[in-house]
């Protein structure tokens, strides 16, 4: 933090402090008490229960958090501090720390399969593989659901009635009802009726009672009225930190990448978290199936984000010459009507045209192509087209806007020079409107183009980012751009892969950087603003 | 008589060359732009709601539509989003003028420092970083469950860490063109920092807080990919989301209820941009992109 403000004589500003300290004394002060209050408050509560769930990350980075904002507001210095901290506080923690968190998660193999811990790993293994213990009976069993809504099995141990849950292993209930062989009441608890068990039947196939001793097992139940006893097949040796397979002797090993593998390379199915080195990013070029797909958006995306630019910036252009004319009429009127696409929400948008597109009911192929069933949002390069078009129409207001406003700023006598040496209109376009157009016009160009590259709104609302892909183990499509692909690998694939996700997210992150320091670089837009 | 038909006929034809043209481009242009927008009204006012039943524009005008989304879900989603949407915009536009007023007023070791890293900062959306967002709000959730996954003040809190990044620059140009004198004579007075910033400097900038504030907005409006990891259960969704969710895979069959919707959550933004215009337009020119 070098935000001390420093005492310049020249400086506009008093920053000694003059107020005396008589005059803080006013409501502003009061205010600042109380606000102050409530955000130790809130600390002292973070600081508390991250202890208690033992996420020592989030405790320091807490107490940083609190000494910092503390010093800054009692502090007789500091004034720049007083007014950049809220800001920076949340920028810190949603922005920078999740960049970096970012670029962490792209050298691991977090995902599906690789969420926790190596611990939590062994204890998840150890309860998923589990066998019936052969030569036990069937118990008859009851689905019960304690009066704290938790839910339990009640089974009948040769005549006498046993209770419990997740949580609380088997008691005897004694006074429980039971009539032909099936248990029909328990005192404390409710006994499920066939209905409400087919409604919570997750839950119930998973849930497992246990005998208050982990080597006797537990009870499971696939129907809801028998029970069978199970016994975890697996047993772990912390000396060798190896999981063995009771009944086949099979032995399972870390194998360096975050797995249980045996060595005929079969693995167990849950995973922990290790870091990967460049495996990521190399896949993304090298592995043969996710290459392919990979490199085809990339290729999409610079040409959306060109195309994008290029086509709205010309019509939008070509409106303004249009209409920039002294003697049009109603002008402000066109300009209010022309910006419509620009004020409507860019979601909705999507969605509207992904309707006026649809092949069998939309109003393109239905009204004005009489019926003609012309996949637009189903063959790839027609969608393809249809992005663009639906592009060219959110965003051609925005350019008409910007290039009405640098047009004006073109002086006349430009022109009237212009016409004098004999120029035609096309000459004094290329000549003298692109160019000087060009100067202001340039740096909004890079950004859009920037917003483009990721406008994932778009692509989402309108095709999904299909049509897919043949074959791709994650569902991309033809006019997926490279945001879209991230999302489709981080959250709508069947597995989860979050360290393939953040290192895209990373080469996006490279890619944008690299356009707007070029645009900057270009327009020297750096040293006007500062 | 001849000779006079024929001027103005060569008038007329001068006319028609140099401006005549241009109204019936101007009328293409709009039917063009307004096109989508009336289709969608006109499909939000049929009876039967289909898509195909929405072909034939103003063919009929009931307010069916409108009455079944209002047995949706969809009040409760408009609500979420105004309160998430207005929240965040008041946020941005205190955090962002605060930020931009220190620049402006105060001259402190390493400033240009973090005027130049608050622009890299700018340049890569936050949305980006969705992955890490989510994974984060996962384990605040177990910590704080107010910051976690699944909350509307968690969804704030992430789209204030956008609040320095996009438009202190806006407010910070307009802030430097705001005469120091006034703050001065201010002072003299008696008035310290924070009553000239909420007293004078917020005051004089209202156009352009509004704008930044209406920006904001809009933002936090169409955002899909953040709120849609963040929010989970239906009652605390945004209009995007929930809308979203609401017609994929139904796209035919509730294609009039999506039409109300649009255009209910849409009308508001469409008279503030329109009300708003020139200051927005100012804006654009010097450098904000709607996001």
């Amino acid at each position: 933090m070098s935000l001390r403000t420093e005492n310049k004589p020249t400086s506009t500003v008093d920053v000694r402090g003059s107020t005396s300290h008589a005059r803080e004394m006013n409501k502003f002060f009061f205010v600042k008490l109380v606000l102050m209050a409530l955000v130790n408050a809130f600390g002292l509560f973070v600081l508390y229960s991250s202890w208690q769930v033992g996420h020592w990350g989030m405790l320091a980075a807490m107490v940083v958090l609190l000494v910092v904002v503390n010093w800054a507001y009692f502090s007789k210095r500091m004034l720049a501090a007083k007014f950049l901290v809220p800001g920076l506080v949340f920028l810190c923690v949603y922005q920078l720390f999740t960049m970096a968190y970012t670029g962490y998660v792209a050298f691991t193999n977090y995902g599906t399969g690789h969420i926790g811990t190596k611990e939590a790993a062994i204890e998840a293994n150890l309860a998923q593989n589990e066998h019936r213990v052969e030569g036990t009976p069937a118990y008859p069993l009851a689905v019960v659901s304690s009066d704290d809504e938790q839910l339990g099995f009640a089974i009948l141990d040769d005549g006498a009635v046993l209770v419990g849950t997740s949580d609380s292993p088997f008691q005897p209930a004694p006074e429980a009802t039971v009539a032909d062989g099936a248990i029909t009441a328990v005192p404390g608890y409710e006994v499920l009726t066939f209905e409400e068990i087919l409604q919570q039947q997750e839950e119930i196939t998973t849930l497992r009672v246990g005998f208050g001793d982990a080597e006797q097992g537990s009870i499971r139940t696939q129907t809801g009225s028998t029970g069978f006893l199970y016994q975890p097949s697996l047993s772990y040796d912390e000396a060798t930190g190896a999981l063995t397979d009771t009944t086949t002797g099979v032995v399972y090993r870390d194998n360096g990448e975050g797995m249980f593998a045996a060595d005929d390379g079969s693995t167990l199915r849950v995973g922990w978290r290790v870091p990967v080195g460049f495996d990521n990013f190399t896949r993304m070029f090298t592995d043969a199936r996710l290459s392919g797909p990979f490199l085809q958006v990339l290729v999409w995306t610079f040409a959306f984000g060109f195309l994008s630019v290029a086509t709205t910036f010309f019509l939008g252009l070509f409106f303004a010459i249009v209409f920039n004319h002294p003697r049009v009429r109603g002008r402000k009127v066109i300009r209010s009507l022309l910006i419509l696409p620009y004020a409507f929400p860019g979601f909705l948008s999507g969605l509207v045209w992904a309707g006026l597109l649809n092949r069998r009911f939309g109003f393109i192929n239905q009204v004005l192509l009489g019926g003609a069933e012309i996949p637009w949002l189903t063959d790839a390069w027609l969608a393809r087209l249809s992005v663009i078009g639906v592009n060219l129409w959110l965003g051609f207001p925005y350019m008409f806007l910007i290039t009405t406003g640098a047009l004006q700023a073109i002086s006349s006598d430009m022109y009237e020079a212009a016409r004098l040496d004999g120029a035609r209109v096309w000459r004094m376009f290329r000549s003298i409107t692109l160019p000087l157009l060009m100067i202001s016009v340039a740096p909004l160009l890079i950004a859009s183009f920037a917003f483009n590259f990721n406008n994932f709104n778009l692509i989402y609302f309108v095709t999904e980012g299909g049509p897919n892909f043949p074959g791709s183990p994650i569902a991309v499509g033809a006019t997926d751009i490279l945001i879209s692909m991230v999302y489709a690998v981080a959250i709508e694939s069947g597995s989860t892969q979050y360290g393939l996700a953040s290192a895209m997210s990373i080469l996006i992150f490279l890619m944008v950087g690299l356009i707007s320091w070029l645009g900057f670089r270009q327009t020297r837009k750096l040293e006007e603003v500062l | 008589m001849a000779v006079v038909t024929s001027a103005t006929e060569v008038r007329g034809k001068r006319w028609w060359r140099e401006v005549g043209w241009r109204y019936p481009v101007a009328a293409v242009a709009i039917v063009y732009a307004a096109f989508p927008i009336v289709y969608i009204l006109s499909a939000s006012l049929s009876d039967r709601g289909t898509l195909t039943g929405s072909n034939r524009l103003f063919a009929e005008v009931s307010t069916s539509q409108y009455e079944q989304l209002l047995a949706t879900m969809f009040p409760t989603w408009v609500a979420n989003t105004l309160f998430i949407g207005g929240v965040t915009a008041v946020g941005v536009v205190l955090m962002g003028g605060a930020a931009a007023y220190a620049f402006s007023r105060f001259r402190f070791a390493g400033r240009r420092q973090w005027l130049t890293g608050l622009l890299l900062v700018q340049m890569f959306p936050q949305m980006l970083a969705f992955v890490a967002i989510f994974l984060l709000l996962l384990s605040l959730r177990d910590v704080v469950p107010v910051l976690g996954l699944n909350s509307q003040v968690g969804l704030i809190a992430v789209y204030l860490g956008g609040a320095l990044g996009t438009n202190t620059f806006l407010m910070y140009g307009f802030f430097n063109s705001v005469p120091k004198e006034l703050d001065e004579a201010a002072k003299i007075d008696g008035a310290g920092h924070a009553r000239v910033f909420f007293t004078i400097i917020l005051r004089l900038a209202a156009p352009i807080l509004a704008v930044v504030g209406l920006l904001s907005f809009v933002a936090t409006f169409s955002d899909y990919i953040i709120a849609g990891i963040v929010l989970q259960s239906q009652d605390r969704l945004t209009v995007a989301v929930g809308l979203y969710q609401f017609i994929s895979g139904q796209f035919d069959a509730r294609w009039g209820i999506f039409a109300a919707g649009a255009v209910i959550s849409a009308i508001p933004v469409l008279l503030l941009f329109l009300f708003l215009q020139r200051y927005i337009v100012g804006g654009l020119t010097s450098g904000s992109v709607k996001g």
